[in-house]
Protein backbone atom coordinates (compact mmCIF):
# COMPACT_ATOMS: atom_id res chain seq x y z
CA UNK A 1 0.00 0.00 0.00
CA UNK A 2 3.11 2.61 0.86
CA UNK A 3 4.16 1.35 -2.42
CA UNK A 4 1.30 2.73 -4.09
CA UNK A 5 1.77 5.89 -2.51
CA UNK A 6 4.67 6.28 -3.49
CA UNK A 7 4.68 5.84 -6.51
CA UNK A 8 2.79 8.76 -6.65
CA UNK A 9 4.24 10.97 -4.30
CA UNK A 10 8.00 10.01 -4.56
CA UNK A 11 8.81 9.15 -7.83
CA UNK A 12 11.74 6.84 -7.88
CA UNK A 13 14.89 8.21 -10.76
CA UNK A 14 13.99 6.25 -13.66
CA UNK A 15 15.71 3.05 -13.75
CA UNK A 16 17.85 3.66 -16.88
CA UNK A 17 19.74 6.08 -14.95
CA UNK A 18 20.27 3.81 -12.08
CA UNK A 19 21.26 1.14 -14.81
CA UNK A 20 23.59 4.16 -16.19
CA UNK A 21 25.13 4.87 -12.37
CA UNK A 22 25.79 1.33 -11.65
CA UNK A 23 27.22 0.60 -14.72
CA UNK A 24 30.18 2.81 -14.30
CA UNK A 25 30.78 2.02 -11.05
CA UNK A 26 31.50 -1.07 -11.86
CA UNK A 27 33.82 -0.59 -14.93
CA UNK A 28 35.48 1.96 -12.95
CA UNK A 29 36.52 -1.14 -10.44
CA UNK A 30 36.85 -2.97 -13.26
CA UNK A 31 39.51 -0.75 -14.69
CA UNK A 32 41.00 0.53 -12.25
CA UNK A 33 41.06 -2.78 -10.10
CA UNK A 34 42.63 -1.09 -7.22
CA UNK A 35 43.18 -2.67 -3.87
CA UNK A 36 42.59 -0.58 -0.77
CA UNK A 37 45.87 -1.15 0.01
CA UNK A 38 47.21 0.07 -3.44
CA UNK A 39 45.09 3.62 -2.71
CA UNK A 40 46.59 3.85 0.59
CA UNK A 41 50.54 3.36 -0.79
CA UNK A 42 49.19 5.98 -3.56
CA UNK A 43 48.17 8.19 -1.11
CA UNK A 44 51.37 7.91 0.83
CA UNK A 45 53.50 8.42 -2.20
CA UNK A 46 51.46 11.15 -3.14
CA UNK A 47 52.06 13.01 0.01
CA UNK A 48 55.75 12.42 0.00
CA UNK A 49 56.09 14.06 -3.10
CA UNK A 50 54.05 17.13 -2.59
CA UNK A 51 55.59 17.41 0.73
CA UNK A 52 58.84 18.09 -0.62
CA UNK A 53 57.38 21.32 -2.03
CA UNK A 54 55.54 22.27 0.72
CA UNK A 55 54.19 21.41 4.23
CA UNK A 56 50.97 19.68 4.58
CA UNK A 57 49.17 18.33 7.01
CA UNK A 58 49.25 14.64 6.14
CA UNK A 59 46.40 13.55 9.25
CA UNK A 60 43.87 16.02 6.84
CA UNK A 61 44.93 14.45 3.70
CA UNK A 62 42.38 12.87 1.38
CA UNK A 63 42.75 10.86 -1.61
CA UNK A 64 39.37 9.57 -3.50
CA UNK A 65 38.80 8.50 -7.18
CA UNK A 66 35.62 10.04 -8.73
CA UNK A 67 34.28 9.29 -12.11
CA UNK A 68 32.62 12.51 -13.95
CA UNK A 69 31.01 12.72 -17.35
CA UNK A 70 33.65 11.24 -19.49
CA UNK A 71 36.21 10.15 -17.34
CA UNK A 72 37.35 8.84 -14.11
CA UNK A 73 39.35 10.87 -11.85
CA UNK A 74 41.61 10.88 -9.10
CA UNK A 75 41.46 13.71 -6.34
CA UNK A 76 43.63 14.51 -3.53
CA UNK A 77 43.05 16.71 -1.47
CA UNK A 78 45.59 17.93 0.78
CA UNK A 79 46.01 21.08 3.85
CA UNK A 80 49.15 23.05 3.30
CA UNK A 81 50.84 24.37 6.50
CA UNK A 82 53.37 25.73 4.98
CA UNK A 83 56.30 26.37 2.18
CA UNK A 84 59.42 25.28 2.18
CA UNK A 85 61.60 27.59 0.80
CA UNK A 86 64.99 25.77 0.31
CA UNK A 87 63.42 24.49 -2.31
CA UNK A 88 64.13 26.55 -4.63
CA UNK A 89 68.15 26.92 -4.38
CA UNK A 90 68.59 23.02 -3.84
CA UNK A 91 66.72 20.65 -6.10
CA UNK A 92 64.97 17.86 -4.39
CA UNK A 93 66.29 14.91 -4.04
CA UNK A 94 64.50 11.73 -6.22
CA UNK A 95 61.90 10.15 -4.53
CA UNK A 96 62.29 6.73 -3.32
CA UNK A 97 61.13 4.02 -5.68
CA UNK A 98 59.16 0.78 -4.19
CA UNK A 99 55.60 2.01 -3.24
CA UNK A 100 55.69 3.92 -6.52
CA UNK A 101 55.68 0.89 -8.73
CA UNK A 102 52.98 -1.16 -6.75
CA UNK A 103 50.40 1.25 -8.91
CA UNK A 104 52.35 1.75 -11.91
CA UNK A 105 50.66 -0.61 -13.78
CA UNK A 106 46.97 0.28 -13.09
CA UNK A 107 47.44 4.18 -12.22
CA UNK A 108 49.48 5.16 -14.54
CA UNK A 109 50.66 9.02 -14.50
CA UNK A 110 51.30 10.87 -17.49
CA UNK A 111 52.81 13.55 -15.78
CA UNK A 112 53.15 14.08 -12.75
CA UNK A 113 53.46 17.46 -11.05
CA UNK A 114 53.08 20.29 -8.53
CA UNK A 115 54.14 23.47 -9.51
CA UNK A 116 57.52 24.18 -7.13
CA UNK A 117 56.36 27.92 -7.18
CA UNK A 118 53.61 26.73 -4.98
CA UNK A 119 51.86 30.21 -4.48
CA UNK A 120 49.78 28.75 -1.46
CA UNK A 121 52.26 30.49 0.87
CA UNK A 122 52.06 34.03 -0.41
CA UNK A 123 48.63 34.96 -0.29
CA UNK A 124 47.79 32.44 2.55
CA UNK A 125 44.32 31.06 0.50
CA UNK A 126 45.88 29.95 -2.68
CA UNK A 127 46.14 26.33 -4.05
CA UNK A 128 47.93 24.56 -6.82
CA UNK A 129 45.55 22.38 -9.21
CA UNK A 130 47.58 20.03 -11.68
CA UNK A 131 45.26 19.18 -14.02
CA UNK A 132 46.35 16.26 -15.83
CA UNK A 133 45.50 14.35 -19.36
CA UNK A 134 42.20 14.86 -20.69
CA UNK A 135 40.02 11.91 -21.68
CA UNK A 136 39.25 12.52 -24.94
CA UNK A 137 42.84 13.81 -25.93
CA UNK A 138 45.35 11.25 -26.82
CA UNK A 139 47.81 10.06 -24.08
CA UNK A 140 50.92 11.91 -23.56
CA UNK A 141 54.01 9.38 -24.68
CA UNK A 142 55.29 10.07 -21.96
CA UNK A 143 55.48 7.14 -19.20
CA UNK A 144 56.19 7.54 -15.54
CA UNK A 145 59.94 7.59 -15.96
CA UNK A 146 62.56 8.25 -13.42
CA UNK A 147 65.26 10.40 -16.10
CA UNK A 148 62.26 12.56 -17.71
CA UNK A 149 61.59 15.82 -15.74
CA UNK A 150 57.51 16.11 -15.36
CA UNK A 151 55.15 18.16 -17.12
CA UNK A 152 53.23 20.01 -15.81
CA UNK A 153 49.47 20.24 -17.96
CA UNK A 154 48.51 23.14 -16.18
CA UNK A 155 48.00 24.66 -13.34
CA UNK A 156 46.13 27.52 -11.63
CA UNK A 157 45.26 28.94 -8.59
CA UNK A 158 42.08 28.44 -6.80
CA UNK A 159 40.37 29.21 -3.70
CA UNK A 160 40.67 26.44 -0.89
CA UNK A 161 38.74 23.71 -1.38
CA UNK A 162 37.28 22.90 1.51
CA UNK A 163 36.49 26.88 2.51
CA UNK A 164 38.15 26.90 5.86
CA UNK A 165 40.31 29.20 4.86
CA UNK A 166 43.47 26.80 5.27
CA UNK A 167 45.28 26.47 2.05
CA UNK A 168 45.69 22.77 0.15
CA UNK A 169 47.07 21.17 -2.53
CA UNK A 170 44.16 19.54 -5.10
CA UNK A 171 45.89 17.30 -7.59
CA UNK A 172 43.64 16.17 -10.28
CA UNK A 173 44.26 13.21 -12.01
CA UNK A 174 42.25 12.74 -15.12
CA UNK A 175 41.58 10.73 -18.15
CA UNK A 176 40.82 7.49 -19.87
CA UNK A 177 40.79 3.96 -18.32
CA UNK A 178 44.27 2.48 -18.01
CA UNK A 179 43.12 -0.24 -20.72
CA UNK A 180 42.33 2.61 -23.07
CA UNK A 181 45.56 3.79 -22.46
CA UNK A 182 47.47 0.74 -23.16
CA UNK A 183 45.62 0.40 -26.51
CA UNK A 184 46.30 4.04 -27.61
CA UNK A 185 50.11 3.81 -26.80
CA UNK A 186 51.93 4.04 -30.15
CA UNK A 187 55.14 1.72 -31.04
CA UNK A 188 57.37 4.38 -30.14
CA UNK A 189 55.54 4.82 -26.46
CA UNK A 190 56.51 1.41 -26.29
CA UNK A 191 59.84 1.28 -26.89
CA UNK A 192 60.77 4.72 -24.98
CA UNK A 193 58.97 2.65 -22.03
CA UNK A 194 61.32 -0.44 -22.72
CA UNK A 195 64.48 2.53 -22.71
CA UNK A 196 63.27 3.73 -19.66
CA UNK A 197 63.30 2.27 -15.68
CA UNK A 198 60.18 0.66 -15.01
CA UNK A 199 59.12 1.61 -11.99
CA UNK A 200 57.30 -1.13 -10.92
CA UNK A 201 60.70 -3.34 -10.96
CA UNK A 202 64.22 -2.46 -8.99
CA UNK A 203 66.48 -0.51 -11.16
CA UNK A 204 69.46 -2.81 -12.86
CA UNK A 205 72.82 -1.85 -12.14
CA UNK B 1 34.13 -11.33 -70.56
CA UNK B 2 35.14 -9.61 -67.28
CA UNK B 3 31.42 -8.82 -66.56
CA UNK B 4 30.75 -12.22 -66.82
CA UNK B 5 33.24 -13.43 -64.18
CA UNK B 6 31.62 -11.03 -61.81
CA UNK B 7 28.44 -12.50 -62.52
CA UNK B 8 29.73 -16.04 -61.59
CA UNK B 9 30.50 -15.14 -58.18
CA UNK B 10 30.51 -18.62 -56.51
CA UNK B 11 34.22 -19.59 -56.01
CA UNK B 12 35.35 -22.11 -58.22
CA UNK B 13 38.14 -23.65 -57.01
CA UNK B 14 40.62 -23.67 -54.25
CA UNK B 15 43.52 -22.26 -56.51
CA UNK B 16 42.44 -18.51 -56.73
CA UNK B 17 44.86 -16.00 -58.34
CA UNK B 18 46.48 -13.23 -56.37
CA UNK B 19 43.18 -11.17 -55.60
CA UNK B 20 42.65 -8.56 -53.13
CA UNK B 21 41.59 -10.38 -50.33
CA UNK B 22 38.74 -10.27 -48.76
CA UNK B 23 37.96 -8.67 -45.56
CA UNK B 24 37.41 -10.96 -42.37
CA UNK B 25 35.55 -9.11 -39.65
CA UNK B 26 34.58 -11.06 -36.07
CA UNK B 27 31.20 -10.51 -34.80
CA UNK B 28 31.43 -10.77 -31.07
CA UNK B 29 30.41 -9.47 -27.54
CA UNK B 30 31.38 -11.39 -24.76
CA UNK B 31 28.05 -12.33 -23.20
CA UNK B 32 25.49 -14.60 -24.91
CA UNK B 33 22.42 -14.08 -26.36
CA UNK B 34 22.81 -10.86 -27.29
CA UNK B 35 22.07 -11.52 -30.76
CA UNK B 36 25.17 -12.07 -32.49
CA UNK B 37 24.29 -14.84 -34.53
CA UNK B 38 21.22 -12.50 -36.04
CA UNK B 39 23.33 -9.59 -36.78
CA UNK B 40 25.79 -12.02 -38.41
CA UNK B 41 23.20 -13.78 -40.84
CA UNK B 42 21.68 -10.39 -41.24
CA UNK B 43 24.56 -8.25 -41.75
CA UNK B 44 25.49 -11.27 -43.96
CA UNK B 45 22.59 -11.39 -46.05
CA UNK B 46 22.41 -7.26 -46.63
CA UNK B 47 26.35 -7.51 -48.07
CA UNK B 48 25.85 -10.08 -50.47
CA UNK B 49 22.36 -8.36 -51.34
CA UNK B 50 24.73 -5.68 -52.44
CA UNK B 51 26.65 -7.88 -54.38
CA UNK B 52 29.16 -8.69 -52.58
CA UNK B 53 30.64 -11.86 -52.31
CA UNK B 54 29.71 -13.33 -48.69
CA UNK B 55 30.59 -15.82 -46.30
CA UNK B 56 29.58 -16.25 -43.10
CA UNK B 57 31.74 -18.86 -40.70
CA UNK B 58 30.19 -20.14 -37.30
CA UNK B 59 32.61 -19.98 -34.94
CA UNK B 60 30.33 -21.33 -32.14
CA UNK B 61 31.83 -24.97 -32.14
CA UNK B 62 29.97 -27.45 -30.29
CA UNK B 63 26.66 -24.93 -30.32
CA UNK B 64 25.80 -24.57 -34.21
CA UNK B 65 23.31 -22.07 -34.91
CA UNK B 66 23.91 -19.86 -37.93
CA UNK B 67 22.77 -22.20 -40.19
CA UNK B 68 19.18 -22.54 -38.63
CA UNK B 69 19.23 -18.51 -38.59
CA UNK B 70 19.51 -18.75 -42.20
CA UNK B 71 17.43 -21.75 -42.88
CA UNK B 72 19.96 -23.44 -43.99
CA UNK B 73 20.14 -26.30 -41.50
CA UNK B 74 19.10 -29.12 -43.84
CA UNK B 75 21.71 -28.16 -46.39
CA UNK B 76 24.78 -28.83 -43.93
CA UNK B 77 26.74 -31.84 -44.93
CA UNK B 78 30.24 -30.56 -43.71
CA UNK B 79 31.45 -28.21 -41.24
CA UNK B 80 34.33 -26.22 -40.10
CA UNK B 81 36.14 -29.06 -38.59
CA UNK B 82 35.96 -31.36 -41.42
CA UNK B 83 37.88 -28.99 -43.60
CA UNK B 84 40.45 -28.09 -40.76
CA UNK B 85 41.05 -32.24 -40.89
CA UNK B 86 40.39 -32.73 -44.47
CA UNK B 87 37.60 -34.81 -44.25
CA UNK B 88 36.00 -32.44 -46.64
CA UNK B 89 37.06 -29.90 -49.02
CA UNK B 90 36.32 -26.51 -48.46
CA UNK B 91 34.21 -26.01 -51.75
CA UNK B 92 32.10 -29.64 -50.15
CA UNK B 93 31.88 -27.53 -46.39
CA UNK B 94 30.81 -24.34 -48.50
CA UNK B 95 26.57 -24.46 -48.25
CA UNK B 96 25.48 -21.63 -50.41
CA UNK B 97 22.39 -19.73 -49.34
CA UNK B 98 19.11 -20.64 -50.95
CA UNK B 99 18.50 -16.61 -51.55
CA UNK B 100 21.98 -15.39 -53.08
CA UNK B 101 24.18 -17.24 -54.70
CA UNK B 102 26.86 -14.40 -53.37
CA UNK B 103 26.38 -15.86 -49.45
CA UNK B 104 27.82 -18.93 -48.60
CA UNK B 105 28.06 -20.70 -44.62
CA UNK B 106 30.75 -22.64 -43.23
CA UNK B 107 28.65 -24.28 -40.08
CA UNK B 108 30.37 -24.93 -36.72
CA UNK B 109 30.65 -29.27 -35.46
CA UNK B 110 28.16 -29.47 -33.48
CA UNK B 111 29.20 -32.51 -31.57
CA UNK B 112 32.52 -31.10 -31.15
CA UNK B 113 34.34 -28.88 -28.96
CA UNK B 114 36.03 -25.59 -29.27
CA UNK B 115 39.82 -26.47 -27.98
CA UNK B 116 39.55 -29.03 -31.03
CA UNK B 117 40.20 -26.13 -33.07
CA UNK B 118 43.51 -23.97 -32.85
CA UNK B 119 44.31 -20.16 -33.68
CA UNK B 120 46.89 -21.00 -36.50
CA UNK B 121 43.97 -23.17 -38.00
CA UNK B 122 41.79 -21.00 -37.97
CA UNK B 123 43.62 -18.23 -39.41
CA UNK B 124 44.64 -19.93 -41.84
CA UNK B 125 41.22 -20.75 -42.82
CA UNK B 126 39.98 -17.85 -43.01
CA UNK B 127 42.99 -16.63 -45.09
CA UNK B 128 41.85 -18.90 -47.38
CA UNK B 129 38.30 -17.44 -47.61
CA UNK B 130 39.90 -14.26 -47.65
CA UNK B 131 41.10 -15.09 -51.25
CA UNK B 132 37.99 -15.81 -52.33
CA UNK B 133 35.25 -13.92 -50.83
CA UNK B 134 34.58 -9.94 -50.23
CA UNK B 135 33.87 -10.84 -46.83
CA UNK B 136 34.28 -13.13 -44.22
CA UNK B 137 32.01 -12.86 -41.09
CA UNK B 138 33.15 -15.17 -38.24
CA UNK B 139 30.24 -15.53 -35.82
CA UNK B 140 32.10 -15.45 -32.25
CA UNK B 141 30.85 -17.61 -29.32
CA UNK B 142 29.82 -16.07 -26.12
CA UNK B 143 32.68 -16.09 -23.94
CA UNK B 144 36.25 -15.04 -23.74
CA UNK B 145 38.40 -18.52 -23.97
CA UNK B 146 39.08 -20.29 -26.50
CA UNK B 147 36.45 -20.45 -28.92
CA UNK B 148 37.03 -16.18 -28.62
CA UNK B 149 40.17 -16.63 -29.36
CA UNK B 150 40.11 -18.93 -32.40
CA UNK B 151 37.59 -16.46 -33.75
CA UNK B 152 39.38 -13.66 -33.48
CA UNK B 153 42.22 -15.01 -34.55
CA UNK B 154 41.77 -14.44 -38.77
CA UNK B 155 39.92 -11.24 -38.76
CA UNK B 156 41.60 -7.83 -38.83
CA UNK B 157 38.41 -5.90 -37.83
CA UNK B 158 35.82 -6.79 -35.27
CA UNK B 159 31.54 -5.36 -34.20
CA UNK B 160 30.97 -5.92 -30.85
CA UNK B 161 27.62 -6.10 -30.34
CA UNK B 162 25.43 -5.06 -27.15
CA UNK B 163 22.62 -4.54 -25.69
CA UNK B 164 20.81 -1.85 -23.65
CA UNK B 165 21.92 -3.61 -20.27
CA UNK B 166 24.49 -3.29 -17.81
CA UNK B 167 25.61 -7.10 -18.21
CA UNK B 168 26.27 -6.70 -21.98
CA UNK B 169 27.55 -3.43 -21.77
CA UNK B 170 30.30 -5.13 -18.91
CA UNK B 171 31.06 -7.41 -21.00
CA UNK B 172 30.92 -5.82 -24.29
CA UNK B 173 33.71 -3.20 -22.34
CA UNK B 174 36.10 -6.40 -21.11
CA UNK B 175 35.75 -8.08 -25.42
CA UNK B 176 36.62 -4.74 -26.63
CA UNK B 177 40.20 -4.51 -24.29
CA UNK B 178 40.87 -8.43 -25.35
CA UNK B 179 41.14 -7.57 -28.83
CA UNK B 180 44.54 -7.18 -30.37
CA UNK B 181 46.15 -3.44 -29.76
CA UNK B 182 45.68 -0.93 -32.64
CA UNK B 183 41.78 -2.60 -33.88
CA UNK B 184 39.09 0.06 -34.12
CA UNK B 185 35.96 -2.15 -33.13
CA UNK B 186 32.90 -0.64 -34.48
CA UNK B 187 29.77 -0.69 -32.09
CA UNK B 188 25.82 -2.20 -32.84
CA UNK B 189 23.39 -1.90 -30.17
CA UNK B 190 21.17 -4.19 -30.44
CA UNK B 191 17.32 -4.71 -29.21
CA UNK B 192 16.67 -1.14 -28.23
CA UNK B 193 13.23 -0.97 -27.17
CA UNK B 194 12.96 3.40 -28.15
CA UNK B 195 9.75 3.91 -25.77
CA UNK B 196 11.67 2.53 -22.39
CA UNK B 197 14.30 4.74 -23.43
CA UNK B 198 12.28 7.36 -23.72
CA UNK B 199 10.71 7.25 -20.51
CA UNK B 200 14.17 6.88 -18.86
CA UNK B 201 13.73 3.01 -18.20
CA UNK B 202 16.38 2.09 -20.82
CA UNK B 203 19.95 2.96 -21.46
CA UNK B 204 20.45 4.81 -23.99
CA UNK B 205 22.51 4.20 -27.11
CA UNK B 206 24.44 7.65 -25.53
CA UNK B 207 24.54 5.76 -22.06
CA UNK B 208 25.78 2.56 -24.16
CA UNK B 209 28.36 4.48 -26.45
CA UNK B 210 29.11 7.20 -23.51
CA UNK B 211 30.41 3.90 -21.63
CA UNK B 212 32.41 2.08 -24.39
CA UNK B 213 33.04 4.54 -26.96
CA UNK B 214 33.20 3.18 -30.28
CA UNK B 215 32.37 4.03 -33.54
CA UNK B 216 28.93 3.05 -34.04
CA UNK B 217 27.59 1.29 -36.81
CA UNK B 218 24.15 0.92 -35.78
CA UNK B 219 20.92 0.46 -34.22
CA UNK B 220 18.91 -2.29 -34.11
CA UNK B 221 15.05 -1.94 -32.27
CA UNK B 222 13.78 -4.58 -29.79
CA UNK B 223 10.57 -5.71 -32.42
CA UNK B 224 8.89 -8.91 -33.61
CA UNK B 225 9.85 -9.17 -36.87
CA UNK B 226 12.97 -10.56 -35.71
CA UNK B 227 11.87 -13.24 -33.84
CA UNK B 228 9.08 -13.67 -36.43
CA UNK B 229 12.12 -14.46 -39.06
CA UNK B 230 14.25 -16.55 -37.00
CA UNK B 231 11.40 -19.17 -36.39
CA UNK B 232 11.26 -19.35 -40.37
CA UNK B 233 14.72 -19.20 -41.04
CA UNK B 234 14.59 -16.24 -43.07
CA UNK B 235 16.77 -12.77 -42.31
CA UNK B 236 14.94 -9.77 -41.62
CA UNK B 237 17.55 -7.93 -43.78
CA UNK B 238 15.79 -9.01 -47.06
CA UNK B 239 12.56 -7.68 -46.14
CA UNK B 240 12.67 -4.30 -47.65
CA UNK B 241 9.03 -3.21 -45.82
CA UNK B 242 10.78 -3.50 -41.96
CA UNK B 243 12.56 -1.03 -40.61
CA UNK B 244 14.68 -3.48 -38.77
CA UNK B 245 15.49 -4.57 -42.48
CA UNK B 246 16.68 -1.13 -43.51
CA UNK B 247 18.68 -0.75 -40.26
CA UNK B 248 20.80 -4.00 -41.61
CA UNK B 249 21.18 -2.80 -44.89
CA UNK B 250 22.40 0.41 -43.55
CA UNK B 251 24.91 -1.24 -41.66
CA UNK B 252 25.89 -3.51 -44.92
CA UNK B 253 26.18 0.03 -46.66
CA UNK B 254 28.22 1.31 -44.14
CA UNK B 255 30.62 -1.80 -44.04
CA UNK B 256 31.04 -1.38 -47.57
CA UNK B 257 32.33 2.52 -47.22
CA UNK B 258 28.78 4.45 -48.31
CA UNK B 259 28.55 6.72 -46.04
CA UNK B 260 24.86 6.75 -44.10
CA UNK B 261 22.88 8.69 -41.95
CA UNK B 262 23.80 8.74 -38.15
CA UNK B 263 21.77 5.27 -36.89
CA UNK B 264 18.42 6.11 -35.19
CA UNK B 265 15.66 4.21 -33.78
CA UNK B 266 12.08 5.48 -34.22
CA UNK B 267 9.79 5.60 -31.24
CA UNK B 268 6.48 3.56 -32.49
CA UNK B 269 3.56 6.00 -32.38
CA UNK B 270 1.21 4.42 -29.18
CA UNK B 271 -2.31 4.06 -29.49
CA UNK B 272 -4.49 5.34 -26.31
CA UNK B 273 -4.36 2.07 -24.31
CA UNK B 274 -0.67 2.09 -23.99
CA UNK B 275 -0.16 6.12 -23.03
CA UNK B 276 -3.18 5.52 -20.36
CA UNK B 277 -0.89 2.14 -19.53
CA UNK B 278 2.48 4.12 -18.95
CA UNK B 279 0.75 7.02 -16.85
CA UNK B 280 -0.67 4.86 -14.64
CA UNK B 281 1.96 1.69 -15.21
CA UNK B 282 4.16 0.75 -12.73
CA UNK B 283 7.57 3.00 -12.04
CA UNK B 284 11.41 1.89 -13.18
Amino acid sequence: MLDFFNRFFKPAPPSGATAKERLRLVLLSDHLSLAPDVVESLKRDLLAVISRYVEIDQAHADVTFEHRQNEVAMLANIPITGVRDRQRDEPPARPPEPALGALSESTRYDAVAVDPDARAGSSGEASVVAALASTDAPAPETTAAVDEPPGLVSASEAGPADGSGKPTVSVTLAGTTPRRRRRRKSAAAKRAAQQTIPLNQPAQA
Amino acid sequence: MVMRAFEEPAPAGEAEAAAPLGRAIVITSGKGGVGKTTTTANVGVALAARGARVVLVDADVGLRNLDLVLGLESRVKFHLLDVLEEKATLDEALVRDKRSENLHLLAAAQTREKEEVDTAQMKALVERLRARFDYVLIDCPAGIEMGFKNAVAGAQHAIVVCTPEVSAVRDADRVVGLLPNGWRPELIINRLRPQLVKRGKMLSVDDVNGILRLPLLGVIADEPSIIVATNRGEPVALDLYSETGYAYRAIAAKLAGESVPAPSVRVPNTGLFSKLGSLFGGRS
